[in-house]
This record gives C-alpha cells, structure tokens and sequence, in this order.
C-alpha cells in the first residue's frame, strides 16, 4: 500500500487511551460486584475452602473463629470493598490451589499466554486475509466455494475438538511435533528453540479457530469493495487486476475488519482457554480451569477481571487502528 | 442457465455483480439445512423412546472396535455403542441448549423491553450494565458460575443462560425503541392505555419475532457452551453424559491411537450448528434480500 508517511497523531491517541481508561472504571466495577454477589449467593464456603479437610473435624468454634478471621461474615458488599481497595495496592489475595499471591501466578503466565495469542492472531490475520481476497475474487466461484464451506464448518466446529484431532494427527500419527507441553519432560531449562517447536500446534490450532470469521468478513467486505464505483472506475482506467484487489477492494474492504478485530479479543480468550488445556500450556488459561475446579475464589476474581481489562484493551486497540487507518474518522470525536 | 453461468464464470470477475448466488445453491443450502435438522431432532426424540437399546450396555470383548456395520461409529473403552452414545448424547446438549437459550430469551427480552418502554435514566442505567458485563468473556463468566455453584445440570444453565441474554436484550431494546415511534403505539398511548399494557400488548407482540430468530440462534451456540464446559470437567456430571463429556471421556483413548471416538461427538455439534446456520441465512435472506451477503456468525 502507498501513501504518504504521516505523524502519527500521539496526543489524540493518548487522550483517547485516557477517556477509555476512566470508562473502563465503572466497568470493572460492575465486573467485580457481580463476581462477587455470584459467590456470595453461591453455596460456596470460603471457611470450609480455607480449611480444606480439616473443616470436617474442626469443631463450631474454631470455625467461626476462622470465620471471623477471614472476614466472611460481613456481608458481600464488605469484601467487596476491601479487595477493590486491597488489589489497589497490588494485592490480589492468595491463591489455595496454587499455593501463590494471585498476582505472581499471572505474572508467572501472563508471558505465555500472551505469546500464544499473539503469534495465533498474527497467523489467522494473514491467513484469513488471503483466504478471503482469494474467495471474494470470484464470488461464486469453485475456491470461493471451497473456502466459505470450510469456513463455517471451522466456525461450527469446537476448538478443543479441532485441538485434539490435531494432537491424534501430528503428535501421534505423524510424529512431527511435541503433543503438548512448553518444554520437552526431560529438559528442564525453557529454551527458545524448544519454545518454538512446543508452540506451533496449539498457536496453529487457535488460528485456526479464529480464522473462520476473519476470512468471511475479509470476503465479505472484499467482495462489497469490489462491486464499488471506485473499482469500477480503477477498472475502467485499465488498472491491473491486482492493483485493483490490492491497493483499492482490500484497503477499503478491511477497514470494517479492523473494528472486529478488538471486538473478537473474548473469542480469542475463550479458544486460548480450551487450547491450552488441551496442550497443557502453561499460561493463565490452564490456571483458569484449575482454579474453578478447586472453587479457588481469590484467583477466579482475579482472573475475570484480567479477561475484562484484555477485553477493554482489545477494544481501544481496534479504535485506534480504525481512527488511524481510515482517514474519516477523528480519534477526538470518539 | 448452466451456459450462463459458465460464460460469466470465464470472464471473469470485471463485469459480474459481487455475490452471484445463484438461486439454485440457495435453495440446495436451505434444503440440506432443513433435512439434516429434522434428521437430528427426530433421531434425539425418536431413538432413545423406540429403540429398546441400552447406550450404558458394556461389552468389554468388543472395546474400542473401529467403525464397522455392527458399530458404524465404533465402540469407546469399554465397548458401549458410540453411535447410540452420540445420539442420547446429542439428546443431552440440545436440551440443555433449548434450556439456557429459552432462560437467556426470556432474562433478555424482560431486560431489554423494560429498558425501552421505560426509557430515560432507567434505559441508560441497565444498557450501562449490559455493556460492563459483556466485557467479560462468555466462557469465563460461564466456569466462574460453573465453579461456584458446582457442576450439575442446573447451574449448567444458568452459567449459559446468565452470559447470553445480553446480546437479546440489545436486539429487543433496539426494537422496542424503533417501534415506540410508530403511530400505532402513539395511538395506544392517546387512547389512555397504561404503560404496562403498551408494552404488554403493542410492543412485546412486535419484538417477539426478532427475539425467536435470536432464540433459536442461540441454541449452537449454548450447545457449544455447554460442550465447552463439560469438556473442561466443569460442567454435567457424566452420568448424563453430553456431547462435550463424550470428547472429555475419548481424551485416553485418543492418545493410545483411537480417532473415532473423539471424532464422532464432534461431528455431531457441527451439523446441527451448520444446519441452524443455514436455515437462519435463508431466513434472514427471504425477509430482507438486499442483505443477503451479511453475515450469519
């Protein structure tokens, strides 16, 4: 693509950022009190969670007496405020499943999840624009056909289900790369290389799980480009076939892609979640999963609220890429 | 028409419209749909009442057999029938999708028609909070719920039906708000009607179509919810085994080699999902034809 190098325009960029941030405000606190009026109209019992098996024996005393400790027996609204105002201060509690502060296990995996999804989305965006310049090229036609069948089939299809299939074919039948896991079992130092070949099937599996709608959406807006008097009138100047695919139906068809783009961020998590229990990856999903099956509150809480602010930022990231792509929309009237 | 459509086919994109659909795959898509739907429903209503076969029915000598004519879907671990344990499975997943999908409708459209009958702070305030919640991912909120409450059928349910009315009460608050200025509600409103019965009986009666079409969409989508969960161990137990508990319980057999029954289960979310799918586009595409190329995700 062509066009002139422009600045980028920081300061609309920044003050968008801040707006959305003081937005973001209100949102998490409405996240963190249904989170917690869920538990506490849940039979959840902290008291007996804390105390594990020892609460079977443990006499009604000592019981209240944890109970008073752990401050359960003020009301929601209570514990509510004091883990808003604890996690201020960077506290986020103690997680009982993993035996860590909350905020070390999502440091501790942030980085590996963030990686997968990253190299994911990065694969299923290139991919799924080719796929879709490539069906809305010919509407119609025998790949167009091809590539929209499998693309809802893809869209229709469990991205666990998908995640084993994957493992059965290129783990087991095929031998060609590890089933799961960051590192092989017998190494115990996390290099880049063993990194690299340990990512590539459950990254590959959640591209593909998210390259359906990428690609129907770049076909869709694609294709409408194309039936557009710009085209026409690039087409009447003799303008190559590609020039016209490229540089006018693409530029214009992906505009609406990009706001998708962050609007997709939940979908992401969500694959990322079922794909790396799959391939046991050690990122903040698995942790999700083994969180809820211990009923560890402190992480869970944590942990949705981490989703919401991805979420949040995945949706100031396709505004800006919107307000600086398409040269209509001002990033201060947004 | 065939030569035609080969002629348009050879010169190529410059003078074609951009979505030919040629009336013909259209029809084809929406009849496929409707014959694989129907197939689906009355096998899961029709199987486990007439046919006097138990899908619990071990037979240890024939475990894990592939696919042949005894089993045309082969038998899981210990010999129990797949394609039978797909079909009760099936059975499962689509009641608890018709479940959490009619809850969520009905959470969604009391939300959404309140908020826009009464308009004002009251609109603002509950959209606000519809906004805030849908930040949170679906699956998420759903083992969130799921754990608290512990797995079992209900809170299954519930955990879907809680993350999906939002998007119903968006749908049917937008409606409403676009049918209180029709002069037909004017007219109720000058003739005294309260608001209550404006509501009740001029708008609810003008969202119902919008909030079936959502309803019935929802139902893959729960039932990929609920898989979802059941999968990860969150979510029904497994002696009402679904669809997702089928692949979860296949894990073992896979890693020994087994494909089919991991397969199978599978293949039975995705053509009932497609089939909705494609008799939704064809829908969609009969009421309002203009729009036919638009999305149905």
């Amino acid at each position: 693509m062509t066009g002139t190098v422009r600045r980028l325009p920081w300061g609309a960029m920044a003050r968008l950022a801040g707006r959305r941030a003081l937005f973001a405000v209100p949102v998490v606190l409405v996240v963190t009190f249904g989170v917690f009026a869920i538990a506490a109209a849940s039979p959840f019992d902290p008291v007996k969670a804390y105390a594990g098996t020892a609460a079977l024996g443990a006499d009604q005393e000592t019981l209240d007496r944890l109970r008073e400790n752990l401050g359960v027996d003020q009301s929601f609204v209570v514990r509510w405020w004091h883990w808003l105002t604890d996690a201020l201060t960077g506290d986020l509690g103690h997680s009982s499943v993993l035996r860590q502060p909350v905020t070390q296990v999502i440091g501790e995996r942030l980085v590996w999840s963030a990686l997968l999804c990253a190299v994911a989305f990065a694969v299923a965006v290139t991919v799924g624009t080719l796929l879709g310049v490539l069906a809305a090229r010919r509407p119609g036609s025998m790949p167009d056909r091809a590539i929209t069948s499998l693309a809802y089939t893809l869209e229709a299809a469990p991205v666990f289900w998908i995640a084993l299939l994957a493992v059965w074919l290129f783990a087991l039948q095929w031998d060609v790369l590890p089933a799961g896991g960051l590192t092989d079992t017998a190494s115990e130092q996390v290099t880049a290389g063993q990194v690299a070949g340990h990512i590539v099937l459950p990254a590959g599996v959640l591209a593909v799980s998210q390259l359906p709608w990428f690609t129907l959406y770049v076909r869709q807006g694609v294709g409408d480009a194309l039936a557009e008097d710009p085209v026409r009138g690039a087409r009447a100047r003799g303008l190559r076939e590609r020039t016209v695919l490229l540089q006018h139906a693409l530029r214009s068809g992906l505009l609406p892609v990009l706001t998708l783009i962050g609007s997709r961020v939940p979908e992401l998590i969500t694959g990322a979640l079922l794909v790396e229990s799959v391939f046991s990856w050690p990122g903040i999903a698995a942790a999700t999963v083994e969180a809820a099956t211990a009923v560890d509150f402190p992480l869970l809480a944590a942990l949705t609220v981490l989703a919401t602010a991805a979420v949040l930022a995945g949706n100031l990231l396709a505004d800006l890429l919107y307000g600086l792509f398409d040269p209509r929309v001002k990033l201060n009237e947004m | 028409m065939v030569m035609a459509d080969a002629a348009v086919e050879k010169t190529g994109t410059a003078w074609r419209a951009a979505g030919g659909d040629r009336r013909s795959t259209r029809t084809l898509r929406l009849r496929t749909s409707a014959a694989l739907l129907t197939v689906t429903v009355l096998a899961v209503l029709l199987v486990p009442p007439l046919v006097q076969l138990d899908q619990q029915a071990v037979d240890l000598a024939a475990k894990l057999r592939a696919p042949d004519w005894a089993h045309p879907f082969g038998t899981d671990d210990v010999g129990r029938d797949l394609l039978l344990r797909c079909v009760y499975g099936l059975r499962v997943s689509l009641l608890v999708g018709v479940a959490a999908a009619l809850t969520a409708t009905v959470v969604g459209t009391a939300v959404g028609a309140a908020a826009g009958a009464f308009g004002g702070w009251v609109d603002r305030g509950v959209m606000r909070v519809v906004d805030a919640l849908s930040s949170v991912p679906h699956l998420l909120m759903g083992i969130f719920i799921v754990a608290m409450f512990r797995p079992g059928v209900w809170p299954v349910v519930a955990s879907v039906a809680l993350t999906h009315w939002l998007s119903t009460a968006r749908i049917v608050r937008a409606e409403v708000l676009s049918l209180r200025a029709r002069p037909h509600i004017d007219a109720a409103v000058s003739g005294g009607a309260s608001r209550w019965r404006v509501t009740v009986r001029h708008l609810l009666p003008g969202v119902l179509p919008q909030a079936a079409l959502a309803a019935v969409l929802m139902v893959p989508h729960a039932m990929w919810h609920e898989s979802a969960l059941s999968f990860l161990g969150l979510g029904l137990p497994t002696h009402t085994a679904s669809l997702g508990n089928l692949i979860q319980e296949a894990r073992g057999s896979l890693l020994a080699g087994q494909w089919w029954p991991t397969l199978f289960p599978g293949l039975f979310i995705i053509v009932p999902t497609l089939a909705v799918a494609g008799l939704a586009g064809a829908w969609r595409e009969r009421i309002n034809p203009r729009r036919r190329s638009e999305l149905m995700l």
